[in-house]
């Protein structure tokens, strides 16, 4: 069974972001880039997948810049068998119809039964590209997975999502595209060895000509970004218990109307 | 004209980070607690056994990755600077060097019973070099091996034996031939051989730091070493060690720097959030500079580290960069702790904010595995030529 992985490199979980020169974008200069950590459960299920069944092939795919070779090589040192960069200038600031198309291009391509990605990057957690790709590829979709389960034959897959208080479990017919939620495995660290083999597989890049795609204005235009405005100061109440939890009962009633 | 080049390759590039984040998922608090009870990281050396870490250095056909001393380097600095310290770096350490003899001049046979078990972490490894009554005069030691029967039988002692009580095997030199002034570091040969338990007695020493990775003062009574565990050649024992002792020097040292570096991280986050007078500490320039000068000492003890390990790896001699890697270390990374610690005010002496252990720990680095001062004759004697003053 061939799967195809899509990810996305993010900054770091611990990065402190700044807005940029230009409004629009963030800064990132100092800043540590990572698979996302969503990408990273979809990619350990894939890896399990193929190991289950015995054979396979999963692929690693990635939309940006340069920079996302790392990304695409720590998939590799996970376990992925080869990857495709989809570098092309003409993808700079694609939204995530942009995205999902180019995506879907190279999934037409490259025909896998399946498709995982994480339910959102943790950047600017949009978690529209999964049901977009879906919908432009006409396959069917379950996001938000905790379990999954590829039948024997590879023609269908169930899956459990999360919902409020429990599990909705569905059956897909194969191809499929599924989002990963947190708990649906635990992503392995790379070996040694894995790191030494990522050397040696394939980083293709595949440039939007090779997908009969052209330059494609997003539709969705960032205006701004801005950052959070600082916390107020917190307030003290001083004073002997009796009366300073009067004064906190007074000013959580009067002052911030919170009871 | 050699290029000059500081930028690793994508693939170190991947160690360091990998390494980085399977250290950074055990807590600072872990360390603590393993420091508190005395106990050994099994599970964290485990973890590294199961992802291949712990055969870097040993050929890809003993089962290893056939890396070098520059990639293990990158290693032990990340597990370091993770706040490891020296509990969590002493033993991975220990599949890194001790090895190098047995690779270098071991015999086919002996490479292939030992090395693949030390790749896989299945082997735990002891060395027994230091004696009571030699420190660093090596030619001195007392432990005897006499050749009965096809079997050596050894009998003596030795110090700062560590990991003696979870070894499994030990990494030992002793005297096969009485010692001769004009050639002193001669008769003396090294075995690769099992911890026979029923021949060696441990006593364990307690110390300032480390207290999960024990020390020991060992007793050898009557143990028997087959032949075949000799390491390249009888009575040149002393000149196989000499090839791990500058690696040795280069671990030790960016352990140092790694150390020093995470006690800087709290150090620096501390001057960043703890607000007196209606600042932050660190705004004040008698916090800042020190922290600043500690970052700068670093750096440089870390090129120094990192270019001893590539003369190593290029098959150049090394002896005394190799040292002074390890003596600018010690000092930076000791530093670096120290002004951590003091940024800390008085709850850097609090266990709770991770600190002190990493200061008592880097405390070592200035003593092991060679001391301060002893560099400094290698350095007067072989660098500078003056002549010996011991």
């Amino acid at each position: 069974m061939k799967i195809l992985v899509a990810i996305k490199q993010v900054p770091d979980t611990a990065t402190q972001v700044k807005v940029g020169a230009d409004p629009r974008l963030i800064d990132t200069a100092g800043i540590t880039w990572i698979v996302s950590p969503y990408d990273e459960f979809a990619v350990e299920e894939a890896l399990r997948i193929k190991e289950k069944r015995g054979q396979g092939e999963v692929v690693a795919v990635s939309l940006g810049p340069e920079r996302v070779k790392e990304a695409l090589r720590s998939c590799l040192a996970m376990g992925c068998d080869r990857a495709l960069h989809l570098n092309d200038a003409a993808w700079n600031g694609a939204d995530t119809l942009a995205t999902a198309r180019a995506l879907a291009a190279v999934i037409k391509q490259e025909q896998p039964q399946l498709v995982l990605c994480g339910r959102q990057a943790i950047d600017d957690d949009m978690g529209a590209v999964t049901a977009q790709l879906a919908e432009l590829l006409g396959w069917p979709c379950a996001s938000w997975i905790m379990e999954e389960a590829v039948d024997a034959e590879g023609t269908t897959v169930r899956a459990a999502r999360q919902v409020e208080g429990g599990l909705e479990v569905f059956d897909l017919p194969l191809p499929a595209v599924l989002a990963a939620q947190k708990g649906l495995n635990e992503p392995r660290y790379p070996t040694l060895k894995g790191i030494m083999g990522a050397k040696k597989k394939e980083i293709r890049d595949v440039k939007a000509a090779d997908l009969g795609l052209g330059a494609e204005p997003s539709q969705l235009s960032v205006v701004g970004l801005e950052a959070l405005p600082p916390r107020p100061p917190g307030r003290i109440i001083q004073g002997d218990v009796p009366t300073a939890v009067k004064e906190l009962v007074r000013a959580l009633r009067e002052d911030a109307k919170a009871i | 004209m050699a290029p000059m080049d500081f930028q690793l390759t994508e693939q170190q590039e991947l160690i360091r980070k990998e390494v980085a984040a399977l250290a950074r998922s055990f807590s600072l608090d872990y360390w603590l607690e393993k420091d508190r009870k005395a106990e050994y990281p099994w599970d964290w050396v485990k973890k590294f056994a199961q992802a291949g870490w712990l055969g870097m250095l040993i050929p890809e056909e003993y089962g290893g990755s056939g890396l070098g001393v520059t990639e293990a380097t990158l290693m032990l600095h990340e597990i370091c600077a993770a706040g490891a310290g020296t509990t969590g770096a002493s033993p991975i350490h220990f599949y890194l060097f001790p090895p190098l003899p047995v690779m270098k001049h071991g015999a086919e046979a002996l490479k292939r019973t030992y090395l693949p078990r030390i790749a896989t972490g299945e082997i735990t490894m002891s060395f027994g070099v230091t004696e009571p009554n030699a420190g660093t005069d090596t030619s001195r030691i007392q432990t005897k091996a006499e050749l009965r029967g096809g079997r050596y039988v050894v009998n003596g002692r030795k110090v700062w034996n560590t990991n003696a009580r979870q070894a499994t095997h030990m990494l030992l030199l002793a005297r096969t031939a009485p010692r001769d002034a004009a050639k002193p570091f001669a008769g003396m040969t090294l075995f690769f051989t099992e911890f026979d338990r029923s021949k060696i007695t441990v006593r364990e020493i307690e110390k300032l730091g480390r207290a999960a990775v024990d020390s020991n003062e060992i007793f050898i009574d009557g143990l028997e070493v087959p032949e075949a565990d000799v390491v390249g050649q009888p009575g040149r024992g002393f000149y196989h060690l000499l090839d791990s002792l500058n690696p040795e020097r280069i671990f030790t040292g960016i352990e140092a720097v790694g150390i020093g570096r995470a006690a800087l991280e709290r150090g620096v986050q501390y001057a960043k959030e703890r607000v007196v007078f209606d600042r932050p500490i660190g705004q004040n320039q008698a916090i800042a500079h020190p922290l600043a000068l500690a970052w700068a000492k670093l750096e440089s003890a870390e090129l120094m580290c990192l270019k001893a390990a590539w003369l190593f790896d290029h098959g150049k001699p090394c002896g005394a960069e190799a040292n002074t890697a390890k003596l600018l270390a010690a000092e930076a990374g000791f530093e670096a702790c120290d002004v951590a610690l003091q940024t800390h005010g008085g709850y850097g002496y609090a266990k709770e904010f991770y600190v002190e252990r990493l200061w008592r720990e880097v405390r070592l680095y200035k003593i092991a595995p060679v001391s301060q001062q002893m560099v400094l004759n290698y350095l007067s004697e072989h660098v500078l030529g003056l002549p010996k003053s011991y």
